[in-house]
C-alpha cells in the first residue's frame, strides 16, 4: 500500500501509544517502588476523568471561558485522583506490605471492583458525553485530516510528562530516594529514607499522570463511563510490561510499540485480531527479553 | 465411597420424581421478570422490570385477571448464560406461569430449556437472535421485537434501494448482537449483484482510538459503513470519521437508535441512519405508557420499554383469553388472540415472532431521530 | 475489649474527625454532584455528604481498633488454626469425628432434596468452582506461578463438549475425559514458551493467552460459531437415561459432588507425591531446587498441564449444566474470580480452596438482596479480607493435608 496510508497508521499508532503511556507511567512507577501490580490504577484514571466531567459541567453553567474550565477541571481532577490514590494506598496496600504479594494483588482487584461500582452507583452506568475542552488550533487546519488538536495535545503532554518525570527521578532528592527504595526498600529505610513518604509521593505522581490521561483521553473519545478504566488499565499494564516494568522510559517505549503493533496489525491484516497481535508480539518480545525491552534483567541469587 | 455415592445418587434421583412442582390454583398469579438488574448491562434490563410493574399495577387496580391479583417476581441474570440458568430455575421454583425476558440473547438461550421443560412461556422484549424463533428449538419462546436478520434486511435494502450506494464496508463490535447483524448484512449484500462488500471487520469495543480502522475504511473506498453494535462505539467511529472530513454514509442498528448516541456524538451524529422499531410515537397506548412511566419514576423510559409493556400486555391478555394459566391454553392464546399494545395490534406467529412488529429507517436530523417514510 | 474505651478519648475523636473531613472532601465531587451531560442537569445531593460523614467517622474508629487488634495478635500469632483445632478435636475423640463426617455426608446427600432446584443449581456452581480453585491452586498455590488466563482452559473444556456434540453427537461422559485431555495439551503448549518468564511477566503472558483464546472463539465463526455461541447442549445422561429438568439438576449436583471428592483425592495424592514436592520446592526457590537436581522445565510443564486438566473437565460440566455457551463466559474476570478463590481461601490449602469457593460464589448469590450494591460490597469484602487475613482464611499449608488424608482415607 501507499506511503500516506502507512504514515496515517503510524500517526494513529502514536496517538494510541501516548494514551497508553499516560496510564502506563503510573503503573510502572508504583510497581517500581512497591512491586505491586496496581490493578486499581485504571480506576484512578477513570475517577480523574469523571471528576473533570463533573467539575466542567458545573462550571459550564456559569458561562466561564472554556480554557479556564479546562484548567480548573484539570487541576481538580489531578487533585482528586491523587487523593484517591493516596487513600487507596493507605487502606488497601499499606497494611499488606509484609504480606504475600498475591494478597496485595487481590486487594488491588477488590479495590478496582469497589471503585468501579462506587462510581456506577453514585453516578450512572451509562455512557456520558465528555465535553470538548480542548480548542481547535488554527495552525492545524491544513493537516486536520490526519492530526487534530486533541491528538497533538496528547502527544505533547505525554512527552512533557515523561521529561518531567525523568528529571524528577534522575536529579532530585525525592527521585534519589525513590530509586533507592525501588532497589532495596529495607536498606533505604535503614539509611534514613522515609519509605512511607516515598510511597505516598509515588502514588500522588502516578495518580496525577493517570488523571491527566483521563481528561485528555476522554476529550479524545468524547465519552466515558465507569468501566473505561479497566480496559485501558489492562492495555497500559501490557505496555508497561512490554517496556520492562519499573522503567519509566520503558513504559513509554512499550506503549508506543504496543500502539504501533495494534495500528499496523489492524491496518495491514485485520482488526478482528487486534488484541491477539498485541499479546503475541508481547510474548515474542518476552521470549527473547524476559524482562521487557528496557527492563533490568533479574539476577538470581541462591 | 464412589460406588456408594453412585448408588445413593441413582436412588435419590428416582426419588426426585416425587418433587414435581404443582402451581397453586389460588392466591396471586405469579409472573417472572428476568434480565440484568445490576452490572454494566442493567440499563437494558431495568426498564423492562419497570414496564412490567406499571402494567401489572394497572391490571391489579382493575381487579386483576381471572379474579386473581398478579404478582411480579423480578430476578437478576446479569446477562450471563451461566447465571440465567439459575435465575430460570429460581423462577420455576417460585411457580411463575410466564416470564417477561430474558433481555440478552445468550442468557435467553440458556434459560429457555428450563422454561420449556417446566412448560412456561417466555416473552422477550429485546432478544433478537434469529435462532430463537427460527431454529424451532424454543417452542415456548415469543418476542415483541423483530429479529436481527429482519433488521439487517431493512438496512441493506435501504442502502441499496433508497441511497443507491454500491461499495459498502460492514463493521461490527464482535459481540453477539453486533456480529450477528453484520453477518446477515454481509450475506444479503453479497447475494445482491449491485453491491460490493469492500471491508468486513470487527472492532474492539472499549478501545481508546479507532484511527487504524478508519484509515482502512478510507482506503477501501467505501461509500457507506453498515455498523452492527451499540452506540458508544458508533459515536467514536462517527466522530473520528467526521473529524477526518470523510464523506461516508453511516448506517447502523437499533443499538445506535438511542438518543444517547445523538448526545454523545453531538454534531457528528447529524445525518447518521439507524434502523429501529417502527415509530410508536403516534400510538395512543405508547403515549399513555410513556406518561405513566414519567409520572411514576419522574424520567423518560429506557431502552425496550414499549416492547416490554407490549410483552406484559400480551401475556396478561393471553391468560385472560385462555381463562387459565395452563401452558397450552396460554401459548395458543398468544398465537391466536390479537392484543392492543404500544406496538400496535399484535399476535405471535407459529415461531414466536410478533406479527406486525417491524423495522423502519431513521435519520438524525437537527439532533433528533426522524423516521424516513 | 476494654481498650475500646480509649477510642473515645479526645485525641482519638480528633483523629477520627480529621479522617472524616478527608473523606468528605474526597467523595465530594462523585457523591454529592450528580451530573447528566445528556440531559444537561446537575443534582446536588447534600444528604449523601452527611451519610459519608457519619459513616467514615464510625468506620475510621472501627478501622483503627481492628488494626491495633491485628498488630497485637501478630506478636502472639496463635499457630493453631481453625482446622488444626478441628483435627485435634477429631484425634481426641474419634467417635465425634466419625459422627461429624457422617453428618457431612448426610447433609451433602440430602441437600438437593431438602432445598429447591435453584439452591441445588447454585450449590453445583459452587462445587464447580471448588474444582476450578483446586486446579488453579496447583499452578498458583503449589507451583507459585501467577496465572491469569485460567479461564481459557475452562473454555476449552466447554467448547470441546459443545463442538463434539454438534459435529459428532458425542455425549457428556465421552467428552469429559476428552475435554480434560485437550485442556492438558493446551496447558503444555502454553507452558513451553513461558518457561523463562517469572512473576509478573508470567502473569501478563498468561493473561494474554486467556484473551487470545477468547478472541479466537469470538472471531473464528466456522469453528466456534462466534459470539452467538452454541445452544441446546444436552445435559448428562446416565446409561442412556435422559432425565427431566429437576432430576437432571440433581444429577449434575451429584456428578459435581463425585468430581469434588475425586479431585480432592487426586490432588492430595499429588501433593504428597514426588511431583508435588518438586512443585513446592520450585515455589520456594527455583534456583535452589534446580541445584538440588530438580528439572525445572519438567516441573513447570507438569504444573501447567495438571492445573489445566481440572479446568477442562469442569468446562465440560459447565457446558452441560448451562446448555448454552458463548465466549463471553470466559473473560478475564472469570480467571480473576478463580484466582481470588485460591488466594482468599489460603494458597496451597485444599480446605482453604473449598472455603474460598464457598465464600466467593455463594456470597454474591446471597448478597442478591442488596442487588445493585452487591459488587460494591464484594470488592470491599475482598479488600478487608486481605487486609485482616493476608494469608487467606485457612493458613498453614503443611498441616492442612493431614486432616484431609484421614478424611478421604476413611471415606473410601
Amino acid at each position: 500500500m501507499d506511503l500516506s496510508y502507512f504514515f496515517e497508521l503510524f500517526l494513529g499508532g502514536m496517538t494510541r501509544g501516548s494514551i497508553y503511556a499516560l496510564i502506563a507511567l503510573g503503573y510502572t512507577m508504583v510497581y517500581g517502588i512497591i512491586k505491586l501490580i496496581n490493578f486499581a490504577h485504571g480506576e484512578i484514571y477513570m475517577i480523574g476523568a469523571f471528576t473533570a466531567l463533573i467539575i466542567s459541567s458545573v462550571l459550564g453553567f456559569t458561562g466561564m471561558n472554556s480554557i479556564l474550565i479546562l484548567v480548573i477541571s484539570g487541576v481538580l481532577a489531578i487533585f482528586f485522583s491523587s487523593a484517591y490514590g493516596v487513600t487507596m494506598e493507605k487502606i488497601a496496600y499499606k497494611p499488606l506490605r509484609e504480606a504475600p504479594r498475591l494478597s496485595a494483588l487481590i486487594s488491588a482487584i477488590g479495590m478496582s471492583m469497589f471503585l468501579q461500582n462506587y462510581v456506577l452507583l453514585a453516578q450512572t452506568p451509562d455512557f456520558l458525553p465528555f465535553p470538548t475542552l480542548i480548542p481547535d488550533f488554527k495552525f492545524l487546519k491544513p493537516i486536520e485530516k490526519i492530526l487534530n488538536s486533541t491528538q497533538l495535545v496528547i502527544l505533547v503532554t505525554t512527552a512533557v510528562v515523561m521529561i518531567l518525570l525523568t528529571i524528577l527521578i534522575k536529579f532530585t532528592r525525592t527521585g534519589k530516594a525513590m530509586r533507592a527504595t525501588s532497589q532495596d526498600a529495607k536498606m533505604a529505610q535503614l539509611l534514613g529514607i522515609n519509605i512511607n513518604r516515598v510511597i505516598t509521593i509515588t502514588f500522588i505522581i502516578g495518580s496525577a499522570t493517570a488523571a491527566i490521561g483521563g481528561v485528555l483521553i476522554s476529550s479524545h473519545t468524547g465519552q466515558l463511563n465507569y468501566y473505561i478504566g479497566f480496559i485501558a488499565g489492562i492495555k497500559a499494564f501490557v505496555a508497561a510490561v512490554l517496556g520492562g516494568i519499573g522503567s519509566i522510559p520503558g513504559a513509554v517505549l512499550g506503549s508506543f510499540v504496543l500502539g504501533w503493533t495494534e495500528s499496523f496489525g489492524t491496518g495491514y491484516i485485520s482488526s478482528d485480531y487486534e488484541d491477539v497481535f498485541a499479546f503475541i508480539f508481547l510474548l515474542v518480545i518476552l521470549i527473547f527479553r524476559p524482562s521487557g525491552i528496557l527492563g533490568r534483567s533479574q539476577n538470581d541469587k541462591v | 465411597m464412589k460406588k456408594i455415592i453412585t448408588l445413593i445418587m441413582v436412588l435419590l434421583v428416582g426419588a426426585g420424581f416425587a418433587f414435581a412442582n404443582g402451581s397453586s390454583e389460588s392466591g396471586p398469579i405469579k409472573i417472572g421478570v428476568a434480565g440484568p438488574q445490576s452490572g454494566d448491562l442493567a440499563s437494558y434490563g431495568i426498564p423492562t422490570a419497570k414496564a412490567a410493574q406499571i402494567v401489572v399495577d394497572e391490571v391489579n387496580a382493575a381487579g386483576g385477571v381471572l379474579g386473581r391479583q398478579i404478582e411480579l417476581v423480578v430476578e437478576d441474570d446479569v446477562c450471563k448464560p451461566e447465571v440465567a440458568t439459575n435465575t430460570a430455575s429460581k423462577l420455576v421454583g417460585e411457580g411463575v406461569v410466564g416470564v417477561i425476558g430474558h433481555i440478552c440473547s445468550g442468557a435467553t438461550k440458556a434459560a429457555m430449556g428450563t422454561y420449556n421443560e417446566s412448560k412456561i412461556p417466555a416473552i422477550s422484549p429485546s432478544a433478537t437472535n434469529p435462532a430463537l424463533t427460527q431454529s424451532g428449538d424454543y417452542p415456548n419462546f415469543f418476542r415483541t421485537i423483530a429479529s436481527d436478520d429482519a433488521q439487517a434486511r431493512t438496512e441493506v435494502d435501504f442502502v441499496l434501494d433508497t441511497l443507491g450506494l454500491t461499495k459498502i464496508a460492514v463493521l461490527h463490535d464482535k459481540g453477539d448482537y453486533g456480529k450477528g447483524l453484520a453477518e446477515f448484512a454481509k450475506k444479503f449484500l453479497e447475494a445482491d449483484s449491485r453491491a460490493e462488500v469492500v471491508l468486513f471487520e470487527g472492532i474492539t469495543p472499549g478501545a481508546v482510538d479507532y484511527s487504524a480502522v478508519i484509515n482502512k475504511i478510507k482506503s477501501s473506498g467505501a461509500q457507506a459503513v453498515i455498523f452492527g453494535g451499540y452506540h458508544p462505539e458508533a459515536s467514536k467511529i462517527v466522530g473520528q470519521m467526521k473529524k477526518r472530513k470523510m464523506d461516508v454514509v453511516f448506517v447502523s442498528d437499533d443499538g445506535v437508535k438511542d438518543d444517547t448516541f445523538i448526545k454523545v456524538a453531538g454534531e457528528y451524529a447529524e445525518g447518521v441512519y439507524a434502523s429501529g422499531p417502527k415509530d410508536t410515537a403516534g400510538n395512543p397506548l405508547a403515549k399513555k405508557y410513556e406518561k405513566a412511566h414519567q409520572d411514576k419514576f419522574g424520567e423518560a423510559p429506557g431502552p425496550f420499554y414499549q416492547n416490554a409493556v407490549s410483552a406484559t400486555l400480551a401475556l396478561i391478555n393471553a391468560i385472560k383469553v385462555a381463562e387459565s394459566t395452563d401452558y397450552d391454553a396460554v401459548t395458543n392464546a398468544l398465537r391466536t388472540s390479537l392484543v392492543d399494545t404500544p406496538l400496535g395490534k399484535i399476535k405471535f406467529d407459529d415461531r414466536g415472532d410478533a406479527i406486525g412488529v417491524g423495522f423502519a429507517m431513521y435519520q438524525v436530523q437537527n439532533g433528533v431521530y426522524v423516521e424516513l417514510k | 475489649m476494654s481498650n475500646l474505651v480509649k477510642y473515645f478519648s479526645l485525641k482519638e475523636i480528633k483523629k477520627s474527625l480529621v479522617i472524616t473531613l478527608w473523606f468528605m472532601v474526597l467523595t465530594f465531587p462523585i457523591m454529592v454532584i450528580k451530573v447528566n451531560t445528556i440531559e444537561n442537569t446537575v443534582i446536588w445531593r447534600w444528604g449523601y455528604l452527611a451519610i459519608i460523614a457519619i459513616g467514615s467517622f464510625i468506620l475510621s474508629t472501627l478501622w483503627r481498633y481492628m488494626m491495633e487488634r491485628k498488630s497485637l495478635q501478630a506478636g502472639k500469632e496463635s499457630k493453631i488454626s481453625l482446622q488444626q483445632k478441628l483435627r485435634e478435636m477429631g484425634e481426641k475423640n474419634p467417635r465425634l469425628k466419625r459422627g461429624a463426617l457422617a453428618a457431612v455426608v448426610v447433609l451433602v446427600v440430602a441437600y438437593p432434596f431438602a432445598t429447591s432446584m435453584y439452591q441445588t443449581g447454585i450449590m453445583t456452581t459452587a462445587l464447580m468452582y471448588v474444582v476450578l480453585g483446586l486446579g488453579l491452586n496447583i499452578v498458583v498455590g503449589l507451583g507459585g506461578l501467577l496465572h491469569l488466563g485460567y479461564a481459557a482452559f475452562y473454555a476449552v473444556g466447554a467448547y470441546t463438549y459443545a463442538l463434539l456434540h454438534v459435529h459428532f453427537g458425542i455425549g457428556f461422559w465421552v467428552s469429559l475425559p476428552i475435554g480434560a485431555g485437550l485442556a492438558t495439551i493446551l496447558g503444555i503448549l502454553l507452558a513451553i514458551p513461558v518457561l523463562r518468564l517469572r512473576g509478573d511477566y508470567l502473569a501478563i503472558v498468561t493473561l494474554g493467552f486467556g484473551e487470545i483464546v477468547r478472541i479466537i472463539l469470538e472471531n473464528w465463526n466456522d469453528f466456534s460459531y462466534g459470539p452467538s455461541g452454541i445452544a441446546n447442549i444436552p445435559r448428562p445422561t446416565l446409561f442412556g437415561i435422559h432425565f427431566k429438568l429437576q432430576q437432571a439438576t440433581i444429577f449434575i449436583y451429584f456428578i459435581m459432588v463425585a468430581l469434588v471428592v475425586f479431585t480432592i483425592f487426586i490432588v492430595r495424592r499429588l501433593e504428597n507425591s514426588r511431583m508435588g514436592r518438586t512443585w513446592i520446592a520450585m515455589r520456594e526457590d527455583e534456583i535452589a531446587s534446580q541445584s538440588m537436581g530438580i528439572d525445572i522445565t519438567k516441573t513447570k510443564v507438569t504444573t501447567f498441564a495438571i492445573g489445566a486438566f481440572w479446568a477442562g473437565m469442569i468446562g465440560v460440566v459447565f457446558a452441560a449444566k448451562t446448555t448454552f455457551i458463548n465466549p463471553a463466559s470466559f473473560t478475564l474476570w472469570e480467571s480473576i474470580i478463580i484466582l481470588c478463590i485460591v488466594v482468599i481461601g489460603g494458597m496451597g490449602s485444599i480446605f482453604g480452596v473449598v472455603v474460598g469457593a464457598g465464600i466467593l460464589i455463594l456470597l454474591p448469590e446471597y448478597l442478591r438482596a442488596f442487588s445493585q450494591y452487591r459488587m460494591l460490597l464484594f470488592g470491599a469484602i475482598l479488600v478487608l479480607m486481605m487486609v485482616f487475613r493476608p494469608g487467606g482464611i485457612v493458613t498453614n499449608v503443611r498441616k492442612v493435608y493431614r486432616i484431609d488424608k484421614e478424611k478421604t482415607g476413611e471415606a473410601e
